[in-house]
């Protein structure tokens, strides 16, 4: 075969070769065909341990209960029982260590998600106890007069 | 040397088989590998959402963002929940102002205020990835970066997504946005992290109403099976084929 055939030939194959060499440089070895197939199951497997190893910073009460004992009591022998701690003491992630203390969310907004009377018929929400934000003691926050951990008016 | 010819075709044959057995076979597994191939088998993760327990409070929606770090502001969020309206003359309102992430706190509702004498049903539709059995976002991905466990749950490899947006279209139920700092695709994980290690979902901790549960579908004495076996629930968009796996108590029609 004459050589103005086979130049290109090596130049294609050398391409070919290049590509097949970077593919095999940049691609992960667990990466392929996995427990779901090819169509949903085709990745790189050591992904899922990723995942897996992600942070957690809620949790949850338990993490609580221990060393915050007579909070948890407080809470436990109220209606707020069903709230976590974290939902207005924020995440603990690896309290005490980090962070060191963390700070109770005592917003106004914070009560409201669920106090803003909203009475949609045949709703849970129309039968929480709730308020007009615009109208009930604006500006003041609502632990001023109300324990959340004895959510009623003689809470103090 | 001499050989018969039974011999030869029995040796023959002998080579034959074992070079087809692939060395893999031959593979020992450690005991916990074994357990672990069994475990994972065994595990298909389902959700319940109940939307006569919804009342609008937002809690799941500020601790999904928290916990899976989704920037707070930013007009992203891997779950959110819909207010419903339907009034008496038949017209339909929703809205999920941010999400839901900060409650719903007023009868403004698109920028109209809404008597509660008006409305003839409403409800609160909390959302999140429905981790389907046949994820259309998997199968559009062009380079294998989103895919489904063992356990069904759909998840993205965030260092091999190319954040080409074929899985956001693709998905008919919207949970899919871009990551505002990864620049990749992003989505619900059924937060993997923490029920691999025998935890509930963030959103399903901070839920105070029992809206949302989750549960292993192979499992017939969990109590979220029970529910999905014996109760009357339903999915979103099931024309669709996608089979999700995230159950609805009390789905009305009017929920897209």
């Amino acid at each position: 075969m004459s050589s103005h055939v086979l130049r290109p030939l090596w130049v294609v194959i050398g391409v070919v070769a290049l590509i097949l060499v970077a593919r095999y440089l940049i691609v992960p070895s667990d990466f392929g065909i996995q427990e779901r197939g090819f169509m949903y199951g085709y990745h790189r497997k050591s992904n899922e341990a990723d995942w897996k190893a992600f942070k957690v910073k809620y949790q949850t009460r338990k993490y609580c209960k221990d060393c915050h004992s007579d909070k948890y009591e407080s809470i436990m022998s109220s209606k707020h029982k069903i709230i976590q701690c974290e939902n207005c003491h924020g995440p603990a992630i690896d309290h005490p260590e980090d962070p060191a203390k963390l700070v109770v969310n005592k917003s106004r907004s914070l009560c409201i998600r669920c106090h803003a009377q909203l009475l949609y018929p045949r709703t849970q929400r129309a039968k929480i106890k709730g308020i007009n934000p615009e109208e009930h003691n604006v500006g003041m926050e609502c632990s001023m007069c109300h324990n959340p951990h004895k959510p009623d008016m003689e809470g103090w | 040397m001499s050989i018969s010819r039974r011999d030869f075709l029995m040796s023959t044959l002998k080579v034959a088989v074992a070079s087809a057995l692939p060395l893999s076979a031959f593979k020992f597994l450690s005991p916990a590998e074994a357990k672990a191939a069994v475990e994972a088998a065994n595990v298909r993760w389902g959700f319940i959402v109940d939307t006569y327990k919804c009342v609008g409070c937002g809690f799941c929606v500020k601790a999904c963002k928290i916990e899976n770090e989704i920037p707070y502001d930013a007009p992203v969020t891997r779950t959110w929940v819909e207010r419903y309206l339907i009034l008496k003359d038949g017209r339909m309102v929703a809205d999920t102002p941010l999400g839901g992430r900060d409650g719903f706190t007023e009868l403004k509702i698109q920028d109209e205020v809404i008597e509660p004498k008006e409305v003839a049903k409403a409800y609160f539709v909390p959302k999140l990835c429905n981790q389907c059995e046949n994820p259309p976002c998997v199968q559009v991905c062009p380079v294998g970066a989103t895919y489904q466990t063992a356990d069904g749950v759909v998840l993205i490899d965030r260092t091999w997504c190319i954040g080409c947006g074929y899985c956001i279209m693709a998905c008919p139920y919207g949970v899919r946005f871009f990551h505002p700092v990864y620049k990749v695709a992003e989505k619900c994980t059924f937060c993997y992290h923490r029920i691999s290690k025998g935890m509930k979902t963030a959103c399903v901790d901070a839920c105070p109403f029992g809206a949302r549960k989750i549960g292993n579908l192979k499992d017939p004495n969990d109590p979220v099976t029970k529910t999905i076996m014996t109760e009357r629930v339903a999915v979103l968009k099931d024309e669709y084929g996608t089979k999700p796996q995230v159950y609805y108590i009390g789905l009305d029609e009017n929920v897209r």
